[in-house]
């Protein structure tokens, strides 16, 4: 029986490629091609890589990087990564109280070393030439300034609140700094609504899941499984699968997804995936609910993805944007990102929060009681 | 083909290959894909009462249950949901209609686990619900199948699994949602789960497992709108052998059918960290 079908099968596998002949002759021979004749995009990427979204001041209007100057880069990294991946001195004494004093979370009380960050090892190559940037539209590789609107939302966001604000992490001075505009005054770990959507695992940091999509500091990988009606693209950090629609309409505008709504169409050899029905504030997070973004998979070598993306929002930008860069094939599988299950960290930032409070308003703090899970 | 009421001797190898070949499975219409497997993809959900209790039960009050002075009755934190929060009742999904032969300190646990349910099941908390449970968790998933590749994504937390289908090796390190390597029994897709952390339970009566737990699961399309999933569950730690569920899964055939947000780490954290807040909420 399983002979006849296999029989069959081979058959019907003999008559689709006959009929695709013709079309895959037509078009770029190398790539891999699904049963239905169009690029293969499954698979596993890494999109890590040490090109900024943004361009850094010193290229100026230049898109493109010298071999040497990419070199210098990757070479950077890498004794950066030597130095950081030394392990830890089991010895080492325990660090001040308060932290050293330095910038950085509580003060710097240090950590373990930083063998599991995973920027890439260097810039990325479109068409073998090395990038100073992901954006290339606006010619300067910068975002398009904001709107007037948008800035003095922000301006007002900055100003409520914290009537003594500092930044986070840039003088994160182990005190209820909060409390220095009163005792009431309200202060940014107040409730966990006010933390970022990465402390409270609901995404990850760097629009990893977008879109746009863009590399972060680790965790990389997406991998793309790939149906006639369907593609999915998973997002390892935070397990995100965004599922794109082929040849469909968009939802009610109503329905506003974390993810937004994606759908996708081919024209010719590339996938075009439009997004909208985003929740007020996406994972893109700097973009506003009105925001569209078109994503487009080129498939430039069978080992490589070249991944543009343009965002156009009128509530945030003066004018639309478009990057891209590579997603190199990788062998890798995606390990799973479960963030919430063990998010001890959110527990103890807002416990932390309320003893320094206590210790702010010269109480002696209570037993703060022991994670409940 | 044993259960053919006539004698093979009596039926000539033409005959019996004709038959075979309009067998039931075979004579169904099942979408397929171009390399001549069954093809799955598709929004799928289950239409029973396994997430409740995969053992054969009859209703009860509450999913979380006190004793009160003529019977039992549900516990204070499930009592304002009332009809709500009560058990339906089924005959269970377990082959052979019995009850998961757990040692009998694993039978303990499990009483212990539904007494209470609330503080413990993972569920609740909006954790990744493992395998086999994401399946009968009530809500849809979706099946995308490329040429090669078998991908689900749950509803249900945003589980995601990839089928391995080209045997990658064991599992390198336990997850919630383990590690899947698939394979094709003619028809059938074989899914054999290891690395699965501990973390996860079965059922919301506080059905409970090991990391030693290995799960095979068996897709099979018995229509174009059907596939009956079968799930054979092993654990040397908690189990006195291994048992097997099985259950249909019906396709969601309406056409807006969508798998939807269901990011419920959002929903949890009143429950997990609201006694965090500055100025908590009564609770």
């Amino acid at each position: 029986m399983r002979k006849l079908m296999e029989t069959l099968n081979l058959g019907a596998l003999v008559l689709t490629t006959l009929a695709l002949a013709p079309i895959v002759v037509a078009q770029s021979a190398a790539l891999p091609r699904t049963a239905n004749g169009h690029p293969d995009l499954s698979g596993t990427y890494d999109v890590s890589t040490l090109t900024p979204l943004q361009r850094p001041a010193e290229f100026g209007g230049k898109l493109f990087l010298t071999n040497d100057e990419a070199a210098v880069i990757a070479a950077q990294e890498s004794r950066r990564n030597s130095d950081r991946n030394q392990a830890s001195d089991p010895n080492r004494s325990a660090p001040p109280q308060g932290g050293d004093g330095s910038t950085g979370a509580s003060g710097n009380v240090g950590g373990y070393n930083t063998f599991w960050i995973d920027r890439g090892t260097g810039a990325f190559q479109i068409d073998g030439q090395w990038r100073t940037s992901i954006i290339i539209d606006p010619s300067n590789g910068r975002m398009p300034a904001q709107t007037d609107t948008r800035r003095a939302e922000r301006r007002a966001r900055l100003g409520a609140g914290e009537a003594a604000p500092r930044r986070e992490g840039g003088s994160n001075d182990g005190t209820a700094y909060w409390l220095d505009a009163g005792l009431e005054a309200p202060g940014p770990y107040d409730n966990m609504e006010q933390r970022p959507f990465a402390e409270r695992c609901l995404l990850s940091f760097s629009s990893t899941g977008g879109p746009p999509m863009l590399p972060a500091l680790y965790n990389n990988h997406k991998r793309i499984v790939q149906s006639e009606d369907t593609i999915i693209i998973q997002v390892e950090m935070v397990h995100e699968a965004r599922v794109v629609r082929m040849n469909a309409e968009h939802d009610p505008a109503h329905i506003q997804k974390w993810l937004g709504d994606s759908i996708g169409w081919w024209e010719g050899d590339t996938l075009v995936v439009e997004t909208t029905n985003f929740r007020d504030v996406p994972a893109f997070s700097q973009g506003s609910k009105d925001m569209k973004v078109t994503e487009r998979f080129r498939m430039e070598s069978p080992d490589q993805l070249v991944y543009t993306f343009t965002v156009e929002d009128d509530n945030v930008w003066t004018a639309p944007f478009t990057g891209e860069y590579a997603w190199p094939r990788s062998t890798n599988k995606v390990f799973e990102y479960a963030c919430h299950e063990a998010n001890y960290a959110l527990e103890g930032i807002m416990k932390g929060a309320r003893l320094l409070e206590a210790e702010f308003r010269g109480e002696e703090p209570e037993g703060v009681p022991n994670p409940t899970r | 083909m044993k259960s053919l009421s006539f004698s093979f001797s009596r039926v000539s190898s033409l005959v019996l290959g004709l038959l075979i070949t309009v067998s039931p499975a075979m004579a169904q219409d099942i979408p397929r894909l171009l390399s001549g497997h069954p093809d799955m993809s598709g929004i799928w959900q289950v239409l029973n009462e396994a997430n409740y209790d995969l053992e054969p039960h009859i209703a009860r009050h509450s999913m979380q249950m006190r004793e009160g002075p003529i019977n039992p009755v549900p516990a204070i934190p499930t009592l304002r949901l009332g009809a709500v929060g009560a058990v339906p009742g089924s005959l269970g999904v377990i082959v052979g209609g019995g009850q998961i032969p757990y040692t009998p300190d694993a039978r303990s646990l499990k009483e212990d686990n539904m007494a209470n349910w609330i503080d413990r099941d993972p569920e609740v908390k909006c954790f990744l619900p493992g395998v086999p449970r994401a399946t009968y968790i009530p809500m849809p998933f979706q099946i995308v199948q490329g040429d090669n590749d078998i991908f689900i994504a749950y509803q249900f937390a945003g589980a995601v699994r990839d089928i391995y289908m080209d045997n990658p090796g064991p599992s390198q390190v336990d997850s919630w949602m383990g590690w899947s390597v698939g394979e094709w029994e003619g028809d059938t897709l074989v899914v054999d789960v290891t690395g699965l952390a501990e973390g996860t339970w079965l059922d919301r009566s506080g059905s409970h497992h090991s990391y030693q737990l290995h799960v095979v699961e068996r897709y099979t399309m018995i229509s174009r709108n059907h596939i009956e999933y079968e799930a054979t569950i092993e654990d040397p730690m908690v189990l006195t052998e291994p048992f097997t569920i099985k259950m249909p899964i019906y396709r969601r055939i309406e056409e807006n059918a969508r798998l939807m947000d269901f990011r419920c780490v959002e929903f949890v954290e009143e429950l997990i960290y609201g006694e965090a807040r500055r100025y908590p909420l009564p609770r």
